[in-house]
C-alpha cells in the first residue's frame, strides 16, 4: 500500500498512478509482450489447475475430504449454472465455464494485493529502485487478457453456430433476422453482425473496465497518505462483490452465448 | 493499455487451460460426484424400502395376531361346546345304565322272591302234610293225595 511512500515521494500522484498502470513490457509495437500479465495469468491458471487436478486425481465417491468438498462445491455451482441455461449435449461448455470462472476469479483477486506490495518485494530482492519496477499484477485489468478470453469465446460461438446449423444456416440466421422480408436482408445482416461482434466486445470491455477502474481507485486511494487505510479497506470490501460478480458474469454470458449458438431458429 | 502480442500468449494459455480442464479435471470430479449421488440415492431408496417393509411386516404381524385371537376364541368355543356335549352324552348314558341296572336288579329281586315263594309253597305243602299227618295220626299217601295237595298249594 504505502510501504513505498518514501521512495515514491519524488513522484507526483499522476506519475505514481501512471507508473503503476504500466505493464512490464518487452518488445516493440504490436509485438511487445506484457510479461506481468502473461506471468501472473499463467501462474494463476496453473494454481487453479494444480489444485483441481490434485483433487480430481484423488476424487473419491465416498466421504470427500475438505479440499474435495470445496472443489466439488465450485464444480457443482458451475455445473448447475450450465445445466440451467444450456440444455444440449456438449462436453466442452461445462469445463470451459469452470476454467473461465475460476481463472478470472483468481486473476481478479489479484486486485486485492496491495498495489505496492509486489514492487516492494521485488525491490527488496533485487535491490532495484521502485521507480524502475513496472508491475501490474491484475491480468484482467489488461485489455490483451480480456480480449484473448472474449476472442476464445467468440471463436467458439462462431464454431458452434456453423457446426450446429451449417454454414448456410448460420448465414441464413444472419440475413433473415429480425425482419423476414427479403428487401430488408442487408439491414438484417448489418444488425446481426453488430450483435455478434458486440458479444465478445462487451465481454472483454466489461471485465477490463471493472477491474481497471478498481485498480485505478486503489491507486488513487494509495496517494491519499494516512487516510488511505480505511478507504482501502472499504474499497477492498466492495471488491468482495465486484471480483466474483465479474467472474460469474463472464462465465454466465459465455454459457448463454454458446447455448444461443446451439439453438436453431 | 494497448492490445499487443500478449493477446496471443493469453489465448494460447486460455486454450491450453480449457483443454486440460476438459480432459483431466472435469471428468474425474464429475464422475466422483455422480457416483456419490448414485450411492446416496440408492441408500435413500433402500431406507425407504426398509421402512415400507417394516410397516408391512408390522401390519402382517398385527393381522396374524388378530387371526390367532379369533382362532383361539373359536377353539375355546368349540371346546366348550364339546365339553357340554360330552357331559350331556355321559349323563344320558349314565341314566340309561342306571335304569338298566335298576331293572335288572328289580328283575333279580322278583325272581328271587318268586323262588322263595315257590320254596315256601313247597315247604308249606310239606308242613301241611306233616300237620295233617299229625292231626290224622296216620300217614297219608302223598302220591294218592297229591291232587288235593296241589290244589292247596295253588290256593296259597
Amino acid at each position: 500500500m504505502s510501504a513505498a511512500a518514501a521512495t515514491e515521494a519524488t513522484l507526483t500522484s499522476q506519475e505514481y498512478i501512471k507508473h503503476h498502470l504500466t505493464n512490464l513490457t518487452v518488445g516493440e509495437g504490436f509485438w511487445s509482450w506484457n510479461l506481468d500479465s502473461l506471468g501472473w495469468s499463467v501462474f494463476l491458471g496453473l494454481v487453479f489447475l494444480t489444485i483441481f487436478r490434485s483433487v480430481a486425481k484423488k476424487a473419491t465417491p465416498g466421504v470427500p475430504g475438505k479440499l474435495q468438498c470445496a472443489v466439488e462445491m465450485v464444480v457443482e455451482f458451475v455445473d448447475d449454472s450450465v445445466k440451467g441455461t444450456f440444455h444440449g449435449k456438449n462436453d466442452l461448455i461445462a469445463p470451459l465455464a469452470l476454467t473461465i470462472f475460476v481463472w478470472i476469479l483468481l486473476m481478479n483477486a489479484m486486485d486485492w494485493v496491495p498495489v505496492d506490495l509486489i514492487p516492494w518485494i521485488i525491490s527488496l530482492v533485487t535491490g532495484m529502485d521502485m521507480a524502475d519496477i513496472y508491475m501490474k499484477p491484475v491480468p484482467t485489468a489488461d485489455l490483451s487478457t480480456t480480449f484473448a478470453l472474449a476472442g476464445g469465446v467468440f471463436f467458439l460461438i462462431v464454431y458452434y453456430s456453423i457446426k450446429v446449423k451449417g454454414f448456410g444456416g448460420f448465414m441464413k440466421e444472419l440475413y433473415t433476422q429480425p425482419f423476414g422480408h427479403w428487401s430488408l436482408y442487408p439491414i438484417n445482416f448489418i444488425l446481426e453482425v453488430v450483435t455478434l461482434l458486440a458479444r465478445p466486445l462487451s465481454l472483454a470491455l466489461r471485465l477490463f473496465g471493472n477491474l481497471y477502474a478498481g485498480e485505478l481507485i486503489f491507486l488513487l486511494i494509495a496517494t491519499l497518505g494516512l487516510y488511505q487505510l480505511p478507504l482501502h479497506f472499504i474499497w477492498a470490501v466492495f471488491h468482495l462483490l465486484v471480483i466474483p460478480l465479474q467472474a460469474f458474469i463472464f462465465m454466465m454470458l459465455t454459457i448463454v452465448y454458446l447455448s444461443l449458438a446451439h439453438e436453431d431458429h | 493499455m494497448n492490445i499487443n502480442a500478449t493477446i496471443i500468449g493469453q489465448l494460447i494459455a486460455f486454450v491450453v487451460f480449457v483443454i486440460f480442464c476438459m480432459k483431466f479435471v472435469w471428468p474425474p470430479i464429475m464422475a466422483a460426484i455422480e457416483a456419490r449421488q448414485a450411492t446416496i440415492a440408492d441408500g435413500l431408496a433402500a431406507s425407504d424400502r426398509a421402512a415400507k417393509d417394516l410397516e408391512l411386516a408390522q401390519e402382517k404381524a398385527t393381522a396374524q395376531l388378530k387371526e390367532a385371537k379369533v382362532q383361539a376364541a373359536s377353539i375355546v368355543d368349540a371346546a366348550k361346546k364339546l365339553e357340554a356335549k360330552i357331559i350331556e352324552e355321559t349323563a344320558g348314558k349314565a341314566q340309561v345304565e342306571k335304569e338298566k341296572i335298576l331293572t335288572s336288579g328289580l328283575a333279580e329281586i322278583e325272581t328271587e322272591r318268586n323262588r322263595a315263594k315257590e320254596e315256601l309253597r313247597a315247604q308249606v305243602a310239606v308242613l301241611a302234610i306233616a300237620a295233617a299227618e299229625k292231626i290224622l295220626e296216620r300217614s297219608i299217601d302223598a302220591a294218592a293225595h297229591s291232587d288235593i295237595l296241589d290244589k292247596l298249594v295253588a290256593e296259597l
